[in-house]
């Protein structure tokens, strides 16, 4: 007889314990209230977060975006709790920009490297204390920013389960805080951040975000996420706000001109073949270097690749003729020499262009700027249409809103 | 903080035979070149030093066997006292219950005290040894490889290697290549049959890494000692007359001579770093002195973990440097003893020699066993000399010194060595006695250095004499650590040029005069 007198039926405890394996995705804090909004049931993973691509109907989500308030679950990006008597040394050397001058109170975009001055990520870091910040960052980079710790005395712990983050953006976003009773909102100016008491403990708002728009970021404790939610919400009604998912995000980022970690370039990481590997300077990301400031990774590769002339790449922002988008389409110069690929396209309805970001090999986009087209493979039937158009180097952002820097914050 | 007024083209750190070659190699160039040593004198591991009253003795390194014939001829130490001939060359003893045998001229030109097919084994053997390990050898006085970027010269040293590999002939080449990566056991069992003259190859091949005859990649070891050579003769080795300090002593004339300033008692606190430069450095004492090119002769991971400091460097290179594997696994014992040893069976030339006590490559790799577990071998392994018969006045008259590198002695002892030590201590006598009967009523004095010890004493860490393990992934262009091997770091100005750097340790003097080398071609 197979009689197992030893084994005991699971405990209910271990089971809990176990369970991971039953959800292939898992949810954020936020995930009832997305669920109960997801008609469209169009889920996609985001580091392991189930994430919606979209919820109801993508264009509107867009148009919530540039016209109402919509409302984006950014719990699913990778946050670290940097603290200490040298956090600000140690992410000085860790990050690109300089983080002396970053004060508390504020945000600034950055990107980090490996010692062969290749970019690992780009990311944001808030300064929320003289000692304290976040890092927030699309992959996950917990053992570089330990071994970067070595000698320091500060503190590196990953924050993504424990914080909540939503993204509040569009014109009526600066209202709805302020109905909702953030007194003082009002004072924050482009990335700044400030804590505002919420259900017995507080949330930081900062004034960014990835839409080129008005607009906000959120970051509670995870067991305050459904309140804040609701309180955003309930403030929210009157002006329109939205829930939205990724799909409407991306095309509000591509014309603000925002590049997206592995979709626009791939991180050193992340990149097999070598010559995928970009430095920042090769992802318009040079701005953030600064020879002056003190030893930061990357720095001596990077001085030395530019002294020697031994940049590759150059990401840019295109206009392209016509109305279909270019969607990785290959860029041509002269229409027969392959010189790089479209990563991101859209007509944009804001600008009313065709606009796309695309890599190429230098010198095409950096000093040949001209004579360049993109070969477009439209479907039409089951049959592509192939359509060879000129595409023209223009500046980013393609969309600038005054809305997003104006002082007071408008009230829509 | 005082700053000097005298600005110096160079800053070596560190007082060790390589410091001192770097030192003297850039000064001989017409470099303005000033030495800072920590300790009370110079000459680092190779020093002679009094350890008992009366009693002086090599501390680390006792058998000189590998300094370069490049480093000899550019510092000319022939004229500074360095004296090298062929009547000073010891034998080798390996020593055995079953009566010794032994290696006389050149790593074993003749072999005494073996069957007649041994002797013509050994012979074939040994050529072969020192046909492969003379492939290896020009790789000694040159950069590692530079992967990325080569030079011609450095396609042309390559090249060189690639034509004496081919003039091997084809089946030597196939064999060479074979081999390269074996390990010791396996080999010697090929080829030769007497389990004395296995346990001394064995011996040799381990000697001061953390490998045992049976480790994978453990032959590399007695290529690198066959790759040495004195007096031109490869495999050779003498007992310096004064100890090891005298070769230093001629190293440091030749240094002088060539207008190097040399400062002792001034230990560096700090590599002064400006935008990715080094630009001089802060002693302890607070002295601020600034230099074109700084050149750090110590411990690589000292150097930049401890004086540079891992916030001017990138976190991948920190990464590798604290991942360079230096701990030590040899210890050196000092006897002072009333009269001079008697080893069973050894003849008066052999106890001038090098005594080697390790009877079978069994018995070598029982004797490692323990170490990887962090305990020390209840057998231990040694190579045993007796300096003051080949120069009286290191001992009292009639007295006799005993000086041993004695395997395997974890560096970092499970039980701790203050309590293992005199445990260790013991087990050693007691080998000793067996092949030298009485020796032990005859010891006025001992001292045991572990690698504990010689990390204190001597600035290594981990005790390692190679300042870093010695062994396949930590050579050539992997030595410090990969990407900059070339005795060069991720900071402009700032060189390595101790054992830490390609080729690795020894009184071979050839890291110290490769990174001078650089340094000198950098400019041109």
């Amino acid at each position: 007889m197979n009689h197992h007198p030893t084994i005991k039926p699971p405990s209910h405890a271990r089971t809990l314990a176990q369970s991971h394996f039953r959800t292939l995705r898992l949810g954020t804090p936020f995930q009832p209230r997305i669920d109960a909004l997801g008609f469209k049931q169009d889920w996609y993973s985001w580091a392991g977060y189930r994430a919606p691509h979209s919820l109801w109907d993508e264009e509107l989500e867009y148009f919530a975006i540039r016209s109402q308030a919509a409302l984006f679950d950014i719990s699913p990006m990778t946050k670290y709790r940097i603290e200490g008597p040298d956090a600000e040394a140690y992410l000085d050397r860790v990050t690109l920009r300089d983080v002396t001058r970053l004060k508390p109170g504020r945000v600034h975009y950055t990107a980090w490297c490996a010692d062969d001055g290749f970019v690992l990520d780009d990311g944001t870091l808030f300064r929320l204390s003289p000692t304290r910040f976040r890092l927030c960052s699309q992959e996950r980079h917990l053992p570089w920013l330990l071994d970067s710790a070595f000698q320091y005395d500060v503190g590196v712990e990953e924050e993504t389960e424990a914080v909540a983050g939503l993204a509040l953006q569009g014109p009526t976003s600066f209202a709805i805080l302020r109905d909702a009773g953030f007194a003082g909102i009002e004072r924050l100016k482009v990335f700044d951040l400030a804590e505002f008491p919420h259900d017995g403990t507080s949330v930081t708002i900062s004034r960014t975000g990835f839409t080129g728009d008005l607009g906000y970021e959120l970051f509670a404790p995870a067991d305050k996420a459904l309140s804040l939610w609701d309180r955003l919400m309930a403030a929210g009604e009157p002006r329109g706000i939205r829930a939205i998912g990724y799909t409407a995000l991306n095309r509000a980022r591509l014309e603000a001109g925002l590049i997206v970690a592995n979709a626009d370039f791939t991180t050193s990481e992340h990149a097999i073949r070598t010559d995928r590997l970009r430095m920042p300077d090769e992802i318009g990301l040079g701005f953030m270097i600064d020879p002056e400031k003190g030893h930061f990774n990357g720095r001596r590769a990077i001085l030395e690749a530019r002294a020697k002339k031994r940049l590759r790449h150059m990401l840019v922002g295109l206009e392209i003729e016509g109305n279909i988008p270019a969607e990785h389409a290959i860029v041509y110069y002269r229409r027969n020499q392959e010189v790089g690929l479209v990563s991101a396209a859209m007509w944009s309805p804001m600008a009313k262009r065709n606009i796309a970001l695309a890599s190429l090999q230098r010198p095409y986009g950096d000093t040949i700027a001209d004579d360049l087209w993109v070969e477009i493979y439209a479907m039409r039937e089951l049959q592509y249409q192939k359509l060879m158009k000129r595409a023209k180097v223009v500046p980013r952002p393609f969309v600038k809103l005054d809305r997003r820097t104006a002082n007071p914050p408008a009230d829509f | 903080m005082t700053s000097s007024d005298l600005n110096w083209d160079a800053i070596v750190i560190g007082g060790g035979h390589n410091g001192l070659v770097a030192a003297a190699t850039l000064a001989k160039s017409g470099r303005k070149v000033v030495l800072l040593e920590a300790g009370n004198e110079v000459g680092g591991a190779a020093r002679t030093e009094e350890f008992a009253p009366g009693f002086r003795v090599s501390t680390v390194a006792h058998l000189l066997n590998r300094l370069h014939p490049d480093v000899t001829k550019t510092l000319e130490l022939e004229h500074h006292g360095l004296k090298v001939e062929r009547g000073d060359f010891v034998p080798s003893v390996a020593l055995s219950k079953d009566g010794p045998l032994v290696l006389h001229g050149a790593y074993g030109e003749v072999l005494a005290g073996a069957s007649p097919s041994e002797q013509s084994a050994w012979k074939e053997l040994r050529a072969q040894l020192l046909r492969y390990a003379g492939i290896l050898k020009p790789f000694l006085s040159r950069r590692p490889p530079d992967l990325a970027g080569m030079s011609l010269a450095e396609m042309t040293g390559l090249g060189q290697t690639a034509l004496a590999l081919k003039k091997l002939g084809r089946e030597d080449m196939r064999d060479f290549l074979r081999v390269l990566l074996m390990n010791v056991y396996d080999l010697l069992d090929e080829q030769l049959s007497d389990d004395r003259l296995k346990g001394l190859l064995a011996f040799d091949a381990t000697l001061g890494s953390h490998l045992g005859p049976r480790s994978p990649t453990s032959l590399l070891g007695l290529y690198y000692r066959l790759a040495g050579e004195i007096g031109g003769l490869a495999g050779a080795q003498m007992q310096p007359k004064g100890g090891m300090g005298t070769i230093v002593a001629a190293i440091r004339a030749a240094a002088e001579k060539a207008g190097v300033s040399i400062r002792q008692a001034s230990p560096v606190a700090k590599v002064i770093v400006e935008k990715g430069r080094a630009v001089g450095v802060v002693t302890q004492s607070g002295e601020m002195l600034r230099a074109k090119t700084v050149v750090s002769a110590i411990n690589p991971a000292t150097t930049i973990l401890d004086l540079v400091g891992p916030r001017e460097v990138d976190t991948g290179f920190v990464r590798k440097v604290k991942n360079i594997r230096m701990k030590g696994d040899a210890a050196k014992l000092h006897l002072a003893l009333d009269r001079p040893p008697q080893f069973a069976g050894v003849d008066a030339a052999g106890h001038t020699g090098r005594l080697v006590i390790a009877p079978s490559p069994d018995h070598v790799e029982r004797a490692f066993n323990p170490s990887k577990y962090g305990e020390f071998s209840p057998e231990p392994v040694m190579e045993i000399t007796l300096p003051s018969l080949v120069d009286a006045s290191l001992a009292p008259s009639g007295a006799c010194v005993l000086s041993a590198v004695v395997q395997y002695a974890p560096y970092a002892l499970k039980e701790g060595w203050s309590a293992g030590k005199p445990q260790f201590l013991k087990a050693i006598m007691a080998q000793l006695e067996i092949y030298a009967p009485g020796i032990g009523a005859t010891v006025r004095h001992a001292e045991l250095l572990t690698p504990a010890d010689i990390e204190i004493r001597y600035r290594m860490p981990g005790g390692q004499w190679h300042h870093g393990e010695l062994q396949a992934d930590q050579m050539l262009m992997s030595r410090p650590v990969s990407g900059w091997s070339g005795y060069d770091t991720p900071l402009e100005g700032l060189f390595l040029a101790g054992a830490g750097s390609h080729p690795g340790g020894g009184i071979s003097g050839a890291p110290g005069l490769n990174a001078a080398r650089r340094i000198i071609a950098m400019k041109a």
